[in-house]
């Protein structure tokens, strides 16, 4: 093998120009350090990459996944179980990987939540409550070392970077009659006022309020206005186009890095963006103390040395993971002993949904749509918001309502009675097509002592580097919580009185199947917590092992939450951004002693 | 004389193909447009057209696969990076004995898929029937779909079932996706359903939830109905 060529130092290198990356490269620059960012896929504008209408196409990015990262030339392998031999995800279904600057920023929903109070300090909250014979043995939750109450002010700052619309429950303490009820408390309403429901929404804010639940508005990085962020930077208000998740916004108002970040960052002198440049190794120095860089290759297929003080692992979870195994940094996951840390506590989310099939007096008008904004949410039965004793599982989902849009390849639905082709389908896509309405639940995933991630045996990436690994499957208590949460979502729908109703959910027997879309929210690997024996990263998201590498996203995740991840890895970036302003870069070395 | 009535009631005795390249399709919008096939040879051209003239029949309200422009959009698609297989992760080793929830672990592309099934399909059709899939009365191409479908025939490369997923999928992307593809000529499946297409703007909508919206499909490159 050749030595890779030498570049010249710089201060700081940035893994994975995604949210993260942004918001670490604003961070760095800001202080004045030179900063390398490295992106593995192309450069990505609002303009020309995601112009209408040539961005109102749904096979182009819908389906053939224009944005996604491409599986020809790295995918992951997955098995259900530590005796399988895993295979590998030759085609997309059940997650879809970021690419290209902005990452999954660019095609994600724009549904920014907040974690619960309790999410962060699971394990304690549940033994407190229920006993520590509550969780079961295989279970390896833990608390995050880091609460709402720091947090919050993070939380606060990033959906003002992002204008997020929607409308606070609990005001600096005071519950209010509006919002979600089971939030912590904010500092500050909404930067920007939620957009009105969508027809499908309307039906289950009535439904829900006939049965006693509250529904409100998701959190959304659609901006419901014009709006002005901390930053300076515009957005504009969302139009409901129907073609948000998994496409770009030609509009400017799903907040991506591009829409919200970025653009501050575009004329920096001491920041350059290398995009085409496929980081394949952390170094290390001889004493295994102290990150030096980092290898790529760039579009030449020429492998490049860049060296840093200052390392940011900030690519996609299971990049990060990745990375971390292939620079064999840290001790890696034995499931069979429990010892190691890298590529621990991996985990999903468990989703399901029923979709309302009404009569053709009701015109649900699936296109108008967009990722998070008009869409309704009840967060009743997520997280530990309803008392578990009974139940037999931990853990919950929230269950929202309506499409977030009605492209007709991939969001038709149907009755599982109607033919799969032929004339009896013509016919029921005109029926039912602008006639029905989804109803979701997205709910968590706990973390166990056989599932986890690690390096694949046998298969590579296209330049002959070991690929991850995924093992993992559902367990009785997801199966549990998907069952009983999937009684209450039924119910909702029941009451919004359809023709016809029909549920997919994963029970006892379905094993974890990728060929299905499911969730982009995959979790841990490279985790949070109080000390090298039990985490990753300490609570500024520094590595226990090489302080001067800094993992960011939602790898650091103990366990999954039911919501989507990007608040929650935001404000965990930029609560360790500030320590890194106050403390780390004028006096360098570990935040927290081991 | 009807050409729908002609196609459907008639066993066709020359293949379809050659009665669409003589500008026969059961189209009133699209008569006289003929496309001839590059990837696809004449046998497994012909197999195509009656696939997707069965899989979305003309029969019943509504346009059929064929009038969509099916074929042209899964033959153009077969050219394509997606044809090759760009999307897919296709190094080995292979192991089509996985259970089926971990997916798709096949080393073929969609062109491979095509022209391997089709091969098997024809070649099953002849021993069990005598002759081609494309050359069975329309009742019989439906039952060899179906058994397809659930995996009942054999075919001894690429599985029946993976051919009629293949088949399916494509033929339901041609229906529905931007006639910029070949597909969905005229945007004809964007009206039949009320979908319209490239519009991406409701902002005069936000606030008349649960009004019909009224306006037809325009597409990317424009057209309207």
């Amino acid at each position: 093998m050749t030595t890779p060529r030498r570049l010249k130092p710089a201060d700081a290198v940035i893994i994975g120009y995604g949210w993260t990356g942004a918001i670490l490269a604003k961070t760095l620059t800001d202080a004045g350090l030179h900063v390398v960012a490295l992106e593995r896929g192309p450069a990505r504008d609002t303009s020309p990459d995601f112009e209408y209408p040539r961005i109102a196409d749904e096979l182009r990015y819908g389906i053939r996944g224009e944005l996604w990262q491409p599986l020809a030339s790295e995918t992951v392998t997955v098995r259900h179980t530590l005796n399988d031999t895993a295979v590998p995800y030759r085609k997309y279904g059940s997650f879809v990987l970021g690419n290209g600057v902005g990452g999954a920023g660019v095609h994600w929903n724009g549904m920014l939540w907040r974690a619960s109070p309790e999410d962060l300090r699971f394990r304690s909250h549940i033994e407190q409550r229920y006993g520590k014979h509550f969780i079961p043995a295989e279970m390896t939750i833990q608390d995050y070392p880091v609460s709402y109450e720091e947090l919050e002010p993070h939380f606060d700052h990033f959906e003002n970077v992002c204008g997020v619309s929607g409308v606070a429950g609990n005001l600096r303490g005071t519950l209010r009659p509006v919002g979600n009820p089971f939030e912590g408390p904010r500092s500050n309403e909404f930067p920007t006022p939620p957009l009105p429901a969508i027809y499908a929404a309307q039906l289950f804010e009535k439904a829900s309020a006939e049965l006693g639940y509250r529904s409100f508005p998701i959190p959304s990085a659609n901006s419901s206005v014009a709006f002005t962020n901390p930053y300076g930077v515009r957005l504009g208000p969302c139009n409901l186009c129907g073609y948000c998740e998994r496409f770009g916004c030609f509009l400017y108002s799903k907040a991506s890095p591009q829409t919200a970040i970025l653009p501050i960052l575009a004329e920096r002198p001491n920041l350059e963006v290398r995009t085409s440049a496929y980081v394949i190794r952390i170094l290390q120095d001889s004493s295994k103390k102290r990150a030096t860089g980092v290898v790529y290759i760039d579009e030449n297929g020429q492998e490049l040395e860049q060296p840093a003080d200052l390392v940011v692992l900030s690519a996609f979870q299971m990049h990060n993971v990745r990375l971390l195994l292939l620079s064999a940094i840290g001790t890696p996951y034995d499931p069979s002993t429990g010892n190691g840390v890298v590529g621990k506590n991996y985990a999903y989310q468990m989703c399901g949904g029923t979709a309302a099939f009404f009569g053709d007096d009701v015109p649900i008008n699936p296109f108008i749509g967009a990722g998070a904004a008009g869409l309704r949410v009840i967060d009743e039965f997520n997280s530990d918001h309803y008392d578990h004793s009974k139940v037999g599982f931990i853990g919950g989902a929230m269950i929202y309502a309506g499409g977030t849009g009605g492209r007709p390849i991939e969001q038709m639905l149907l009755p599982p009675t109607v033919p799969q082709w032929g004339r009896g389908w013509k016919a029921a896509v005109r029926k039912h097509y602008r006639h029905s309405a989804p109803v979701t639940l997205q709910g968590t995933v706990m973390s166990y002592k056989d599932r986890y991630l690690s390096l694949d045996p046998t298969y590579k990436d296209k330049y002959g580097i070991p690929l991850l690994r995924i093992t993992f499957d559902w367990h009785d208590n997801e199966y549990r919580m998907a069952a009983y949460t999937a009684s209450k979502m039924e119910e909702i729908v029941r009451q919004m009185k359809p023709e016809s109703q029909a549920t997919l959910l994963m029970k006892p027997g379905n094993h974890y199947d990728v060929r299905i879309y499911q969730s982009t929210h995959t979790t841990g690997g490279a985790i949070i917590g109080t000390n090298p024996e039990n985490s990753v990263i300490n609570r500024y998201s520094q590595s226990w092992h090489l302080p001067n590498l800094f993992i960011y996203g939602a790898s650091a995740f103990p366990q999954n939450i039911g919501y989507n991840p990007t608040g929650l890895l935001a404000a965990l970036a930029y609560f360790s951004a500030d320590k890194l302003k106050s403390s780390y870069l004028k006096s360098p070395g570990p935040l927290v002693s081991s | 004389m009807d050409r729908r009535k002609f196609l459907l009631g008639a066993a066709p005795a020359v293949g379809l193909a050659s009665l669409v390249s003589a500008g026969c399709e059961p189209s009133s919008g699209t008569q006289g447009h003929s496309y001839a096939p590059t990837y696809f040879r004449p046998a497994e051209w012909d197999f195509v057209l009656a696939a997707v003239s069965r899989l979305i029949p003309v029969e019943g309200a509504g346009p059929g696969g064929i009038e969509a422009g099916v074929p042209e959009f899964i033959d153009r698609q077969m050219e394509l990076p997606y044809g090759h297989g760009a999307y897919l992760y296709l190094k080995g080793p292979f192991h089509p004995e996985s259970p089926a929830a971990l997916g798709y672990q096949l080393r073929y592309t969609p062109r491979e898929i095509y022209r391997l099934g089709i091969e098997d399909a024809n070649a099953t059709a002849r021993q069990t029937h005598g002759m081609d899939f494309a050359r069975l009365d329309p009742a019989r191409q439906d039952q060899f779909l179906e058994s397809m479908g659930k995996g009942l025939l054999k075919f001894p490369t690429v599985s029946a079932a993976v051919l009629f997923t293949q088949l399916l999928e494509n033929t339901k992307e041609g229906y529905f996706s931007d006639p910029i593809y070949g597909g969905n000529r005229g945007m004809v499946a964007w009206s039949w359903i009320g979908f319209p297409g490239a519009r991406a703007d409701f902002t005069d909508w936000i606030d008349q939830a649960g009004t019909e919206y009224p306006y037809g499909p325009v597409s990317i490159g424009s057209a309207r109905t």
